[in-house]
């Protein structure tokens, strides 16, 4: 399941409902990310927005999950992403792998969160004392995801 | 056709969405980012490095020489930032 919202979510929730009427999966593995205070937040900075492209952002998420399911056998997953400002310890993102055994929970959570990272249509506003600025995209980011095409290829 | 603008390339453009036609000459998304950056001084300054723009055609990431229709919906953004 896919959701975008600018609602928090509580992630020992999800993974119950995930879980609680499904007795075949026996290894759930997620992976949250969170606002980081970079030291800003004590002179009332250390917020940011989150922009993305309505439509396009479910899109990209299911073709995500839909690789992640073709890829592992999976008994179900989850990604959330939040949009909006966001304060430092916030969440922004969770993705949930649950499976029979934990590899293909560890590898789907981390597939997930590597592709995301790289194809879904966010773009962070990060607000500190200079002012506010957009994060620029890593070069290890493309990194982290490039490894699963290779992965892929190979098969 | 629909031309959507998204992070820093909205706020350089002045805009964040705009109908226009398809212009002549103009057959791929890289053509459409040139003949973007030739407009106006604003838009010079958001589309002037196409080394950082990225594009989706009709909400699907495309590379620059992807071929435009008529009726397509374009986003031009930065990298993406999200996770």
């Amino acid at each position: 399941m896919i959701r975008v919202q600018a609602e928090d979510f509580d992630m020992g929730l999800e993974i119950s409902r995930m879980t609680r009427d499904d007795t075949a999966i026996g290894g759930v593995c997620a992976f949250a990310g969170l606002v980081r205070d970079f030291g800003d937040s004590a002179a009332g900075g250390g917020a940011m927005t989150l922009e993305h492209y309505p439509g396009m952002t479910e899109k990209a998420l299911a073709e995500i999950e839909a690789q992640a399911k073709a890829r592992w056998p999976l008994q179900d997953s989850l990604i959330i992403h939040r949009y909006g400002r966001l304060e430092p310890g916030d969440n922004i993102v969770l993705v949930v792998a649950a499976s029979a055994h934990r590899e293909a929970a560890f590898e789907a959570c981390h597939f997930l969160i590597d592709w995301l990272k790289t194809k879904a249509p966010f773009w962070k506003l990060e607000e500190n004392a200079d002012g506010a600025h957009w994060v620029e995209a890593k070069s290890r980011d493309d990194a982290a995801a490039d490894k699963w095409s290779r992965s892929e290829e190979k098969e | 056709m629909k031309l959507i603008y998204f992070a820093w390339v909205r706020e350089k453009a002045g805009k964040s969405k705009e109908e226009i036609p398809l212009p002549e000459g103009v057959k791929t998304v890289g053509d459409l980012l040139a003949w973007l950056a030739e407009r106006d001084e604003k838009m010079a300054t958001a589309f002037g490095d196409p080394s950082i723009i990225r594009a989706a055609v009709n909400q699907e990431h495309v590379s620059m020489d992807h071929e435009l229709g008529e009726n397509d919906e374009i986003a031009f953004f930065p990298p993406v930032t999200g996770g």
